[in-house]
């Protein structure tokens, strides 16, 4: 259970680790807008290989990635095959009511179902090797300037990063209440929906008044150990940029030039 | 009184919606550099004197209260200031762990108080180093044990530079030997950095070791004093909950029979001494 909701960081030491985590966030990003660049077989050629070498450079074992896609894969096959038998355009090669395959539709389903899998590589990438509380920084940085909108983004950061903190306590809490639970006899594994519904309440509300006296806690030594909510503070911890960081971007700027010459307009 | 670090005078406090004071017109002086402890039943207003102490909580309206730490008279103006010289360890490790790593925790304080980051760095290394965590520098919480959390802790708190240390149970999560080790880390920073130790216990054998012990019971002040005077009172010790240690039970019952034992006799080996003498003029 922790796995799917801490994110799935695995400590490594390849150059992807030594990238400053506000690069990869934009990498990332500006991935996802020039994927929608390509749209011819060289185009995604390039794509997959820029992407493969993304992830043969993280030096993690390539079932880690499969890991990141198997839950998705129902929905990109899904998608893929409504692609291929609802698309027209080129030669026909079957055709029953409405649905029919044809050229087309072959070289779409294809190209999506390309787009689906380098997507989640590529952001499999991003969460393998940057730690939840990096991300959260990086994000920090990169939104920045909402503060001129008056978002408290330095409060929200905070925030933030104290909720990742208390994840594995509220997990363990939570573990520790179902054995609890277990031991008088409940069963959380059987029935119904409702029946499984009912079941979870008496582990929700323990754990909502755990949180409380987290929370109070909390805000008392942190109060006592000087914050003042709104007040300036400066930082300990800080992001630095260096070569790695621009390598990343030099690398995902070549693929956007690739692409732009590559596709067919 | 000058060499008083805290002098609490006429203090009360009554949370808001309940009827009945949580600490009622208690007054006592803390002495500089002594280990002074607070103990009372549970519910009986140590954690909230602890918080009035720093200013979490501001005292009942009342014109003679008085709360001086360090010559500065706790108000609203000077609570920041108050701040500065008072450090809190509370009871559970995990709920006073803000930082995303030990040095990021400790680190915590000097953020709020805008050190510059160059000296941020200087002051976090000195303090992990003093509390024996430096291996652990960049350890994430859930890695630490509950002791190595109170390290942490203390660590971020002298940090700041305070000049009290108030120990809010600090050490009733840790088993019996993790508290022993965070003890003594205590007396040792105690003394490496000259602060007084304010310390909220249950503990009867921490308590008779302290310089002065403060009985607390349903709000009022009981009785403040030495061990050896507080423990003359077996009844005054009971309204705490606790129960005296093995000597001065020995010691109170001898007294009772009309053996004179002489006050300053605070430990076994003493006792057993000086009734071997005792037995020798016999
Ligand atoms: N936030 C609150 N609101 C209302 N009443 C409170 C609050 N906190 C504490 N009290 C009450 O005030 C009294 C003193 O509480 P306090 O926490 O100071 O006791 P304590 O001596 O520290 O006890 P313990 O040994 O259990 O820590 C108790 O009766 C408690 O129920
Ligand atoms: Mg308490």
């Amino acid at each position: 259970m922790s796995k799917i909701i801490i994110g799935r960081y695995i400590p490594g030491d390849s150059i992807i680790y030594k990238m400053d985590p506000r690069g990869k966030i934009i990498a990332t990003f500006l991935f996802i807008v020039i994927i929608f660049l390509a749209n011819n077989w060289l185009s995604y050629l390039f794509l997959s290989v820029f992407t493969l070498l993304a992830v043969w450079a993280t030096k993690l074992k390539p079932k880690v990635f499969w890991d990141g896609v198997k839950p998705l894969i129902w929905l990109i096959l899904f998608t893929s095959v409504l692609q291929l038998f609802f698309t027209t355009g080129g030669k026909i090669y079957w055709h029953w009511g409405i649905l029919n395959i044809s050229e087309y539709g072959i070289q779409n389903s294809i190209f999506i179902f390309i787009r689906f899998v380098m997507i989640i590589l590529i952001s499999t990438v991003l969460t393998l090797t940057t730690t939840s509380l990096e991300i959260a920084d990086g994000m920090e940085w990169i939104l920045k300037p909402l503060g001129y909108l008056k978002v408290p983004v330095a409060q929200i950061a905070l925030v933030m990063s104290i909720a990742l903190r208390f994840v594995p306590i509220l997990l363990d809490q939570a573990v520790r209440i179902m054995n609890a639970q277990r031991a008088r006899g409940a069963d959380f594994n059987s029935g119904g929906l409702i029946k499984r519904i009912h079941s979870i309440i008496p582990i929700l509300i323990p754990l909502f008044i755990g949180s409380l006296t987290i929370a109070i806690d909390l805000a008392t030594a942190m109060e006592a150990r000087g914050y003042r909510e709104g007040a300036k503070r400066t930082r300990y911890r800080v992001l630095k940029w260096s070569k790695y960081d621009w390598i990343n971007l030099g690398y995902f700027t070549l693929l956007t030039l690739i692409l732009l010459l590559t596709r067919t307009y | 009184m000058k060499d008083n670090i805290v002098t609490v005078q006429h203090l009360s406090f009554t949370y808001k919606d309940t009827k009945h004071p949580a600490v009622n017109d208690v007054s006592f002086n803390i002495p500089k550099g002594s280990w002074t402890t607070l103990v009372g039943h549970n519910g009986s207003g140590k954690s909230t004197i602890a918080r009035l102490l720093d200013g979490i909580l501001l005292p009942d309206e009342n014109s003679e209260t008085l709360i001086q730490i360090d010559g500065i008279t706790l108000n609203e103006k000077t609570m920041w200031d108050i701040r500065d010289k008072v450090g809190i360890v509370f009871q559970n490790p995990d709920n006073q762990f803000v930082g995303a790593t030990v040095e990021d925790d400790v680190a915590f304080g000097l953020e709020n108080r805008q050190v510059p980051r160059l000296k941020m760095q200087t002051i976090v290394h000195d303090v992990i180093n003093q509390v024996g965590m430096l291996k652990f520098q960049k350890s994430e919480p859930q890695y630490l044990s509950g002791g190595q959390k109170q390290r942490v802790a203390i660590a971020g708190i002298l940090a700041i530079g305070p000049k009290l240390i108030i120990l809010d149970e600090s050490t009733s999560m840790l088993d019996p030997a993790g508290k022993d080790k965070i003890l003594a880390l205590i007396r040792k920073v105690q003394k490496e950095n000259g602060l007084t130790i304010f310390s909220i216990t249950h503990d009867i054998n921490e308590a008779s070791q302290a310089d002065q012990i403060l009985v607390l019971n349903q709000g009022t002040l009981l009785a403040s004093g030495s061990p050896i005077e507080i423990f003359k009172d077996e009844s005054l010790i009971k309204s705490a909950g606790l129960e005296l240690p093995l000597f001065y039970k020995v010691k109170n019952k001898l007294i009772k029979r009309g053996i004179t034992v002489p006050q300053e006799i605070d430990n076994e080996k003493k006792l057993v001494n000086y009734l071997c003498q005792l037995n020798l003029k016999m």
